[in-house]
């Protein structure tokens, strides 16, 4: 996998600053090693499946509906961190208020907080004798142990990418073009819709696809609080680990090549979204 | 139309100018409300969980949870992991940032796009690689067992998947950073006459100093508290290949909520110093840090 590199890499633009040999064969031989052998080693156990093979694992009655939950539940959490993180973004840099610093800092718990403690908290919270699972069962909503519960664990996950991308873009945003759209007489609402968001549209989007990405892939903060019934709140990475504690090493494998085919996919929508961007507004 | 009699026709030009670039005082306080309530629920309430529930049965039982063997060989198993996985992390981020961010190169996004690839490969999967190199029916698996190294279910194994998941953290931050502040005062200084390596610490080490200790906290938090590819890898051997994490996994498991929260709040504790620390140098050293950086 490592590319032999001479210490002086003769297509490099030349400098006086020394180092590059050294720094640049280091960062070659440690991707290599950690990431990219361990991914082959991936992608070739899956190809030994071939295409069809892992078409069997996933209509696979229970991968099937396990991949489905998944990217399902993903998607609507995903729009519902993009929601309310867009708001919650707005607030923070628009306006001011006691306790604003406080807040913002909140919003990085879920990076900050692992994520297995995260999922017993929120199991303990949503359950049925949990203080807000309490609530919601009143009004006859089961979370924990429901795909409901997953739900959660996902918006939670996902919040704080879709508050972080946004929110720099709100702090750009020029009064001044929010002044002259108002003196030139058009209202609040037509300034937000025509001239405020249209720019914010690619963040948003970009929000929402890291948050989608990570909603997919996450396992810590599930497993507690979704209950982990087959067909019914079982997620995709829970039935990874079940196939290797079965030792089935071309199951997990091909089941792991589908979700990284998908984030990869929506990778290539990020950065699609941001090429399109840059050519649109000129920037990210 | 003149201009004046635009304006004059409006309402008191104070006022005009509060509601043409904002909202009115109702609407700011209900999305104000909205995103506190919003955020309360969904971050706050489980962070204030953790702890009154691992403070349920008084300090007595709390601190008996950390007197037990498998909570102590927990903590001892976590800090190793962090202290070589750390480390290994931060050696290459400042490797990989120097060679991306003071030279030119072909290729040079490729490369940026690979050191970031951890990030979007979902934790479980992070572990399934190792075991697919180095498990029984793996690519290396047979090598290493004919010559006695034990690399799944054991330290290697655990240090391994921990690097990977945290292998962007330093990179990321240090890239654009250094980007930002070019190579004229490195070049200045190596005509002066000062060695490679002098110029590096002398000169560009203190200028991304609080970048280097703000990546080096978030690395350190998801170090310790890595759980879908740790859990993966480690074999949850009791006392021997559990971290804090699996720890309260297995507790929690067993019904023995409060022993779980107990441990748990460790990791939260570590979060919450985390986070303050990570505030006060965004507020401090904003201008030294990458700005809008991901994570």
């Amino acid at each position: 996998m490592t590319e032999p590199h001479k210490p002086r890499w003769h297509f490099r633009r030349p400098s006086v600053i020394p180092g590059f040999g050294i720094t640049f064969g280091y960062t070659l031989t440690c991707l290599s090693l950690v990431v990219l052998l361990p991914l082959a080693a991936l992608v070739w156990r899956a190809s030994g499946l071939g295409l069809s093979g892992i078409i069997d694992v996933a209509r696979d009655p229970r991968v099937a509906s396990a991949l489905k939950i998944s990217f399902g539940v993903s998607l609507l959490a995903a729009l519902t961190a993009s929601i309310f993180g867009f708001v919650v973004a707005w607030v923070l840099t628009r306006y001011r208020f006691p306790g604003r610093r406080i807040v913002d800092a909140t919003v990085d718990l879920p990076f900050a907080l692992p994520t297995a403690v995260a999922g017993i908290a929120l199991a303990s919270l949503y359950a049925p004798t949990g203080l807000v699972g309490a609530q919601l069962e009143r009004i006859g909503i089961q979370a924990a142990y429901t795909p409901v519960g997953i739900f959660i664990a996902m918006v939670f996950i996902g919040l704080p990418f879709a508050v972080r991308t946004v929110q720099p873009l709100i702090a750009e945003i020029d009064k001044e073009v929010e002044e002259a759209s108002a003196t030139l007489g058009a209202s609040r609402r037509a300034t937000l819709v025509k001239v405020v968001l249209p720019p914010l549209i690619p963040a948003v989007l970009t929000g929402f696809a890291l948050a989608f990405a990570r909603g997919v892939g996450e396992y810590g903060s599930i497993i507690f609080i979704a209950g982990n019934l087959p067909y019914v709140s079982e997620i995709a990475p829970l039935l990874i680990v079940i196939k290797l504690s079965e030792y089935d090493y071309a199951g997990a494998a091909a089941i792991a090549t589908i979700m990284l085919g998908i984030s990869f996919l929506t990778l290539l929508a990020i950065n699609l979204i941001q090429a399109w961007s840059r050519r649109r507004f000129g920037y990210v | 139309m003149s201009e004046g009699a635009v304006i004059l026709s409006g309402p008191p030009p104070a006022a005009r100018a509060q509601s043409a670039v904002g909202e009115g005082r109702a609407v700011r306080w209900t999305l104000i409300a909205v995103a506190i309530v919003f955020l309360a629920l969904f971050l706050v309430l489980p962070m204030l969980t953790i702890f009154v529930q691992a403070f349920s049965k008084g300090w007595e039982t709390y601190l008996a949870t950390f007197r037990e063997p498998d909570a102590i060989a927990a903590v001892k198993l976590t800090l190793t992991v962090a202290a070589i996985a750390v480390p290994f992390n931060l050696v290459f981020g400042v490797a990989a940032a120097w060679a991306i961010a003071k030279f030119e190169f072909p290729g040079k996004s490729l490369l940026v796009t690979l050191i970031d690839l951890p990030f979007s490969v979902s934790p479980v999967v992070s572990g399934l690689i190792y075991v697919l190199v180095f498990g029984s029916q793996g690519v290396f698996g047979g090598f290493f067992a004919a010559h006695g190294i034990q690399i799944l279910f054991a330290l290697p194994g655990i240090v391994l998947a921990t690097i990977f998941v945290t292998f962007p953290f330093v990179a990321r931050e240090l890239i654009p950073l250094m980007q930002e502040q070019g190579t004229a005062e490195e070049e200045a200084a190596l005509t002066l006459g000062a060695s490679g390596l002098w110029a590096f610490l002398t000169v560009t080490l203190p200028n991304i100093r609080w970048g280097l200790l703000y990546s080096v906290l978030l690395c350190n938090a998801r170090a310790m508290g890595e759980f879908g590819a740790v859990s993966v890898v480690s074999g949850h051997i009791r006392g021997l290949t559990n971290t804090i994490p699996l720890h309260v996994e297995i507790l929690y498991n067993e019904y023995n909520f409060v022993a779980a929260f107990a441990v748990a709040s460790l990791l939260a504790g570590l979060a919450l110093v985390t986070l303050l620390l990570k505030s006060v140098l965004e507020w401090r050293y904003a201008g030294e840090l990458a700005a809008g950086g991901r994570h």
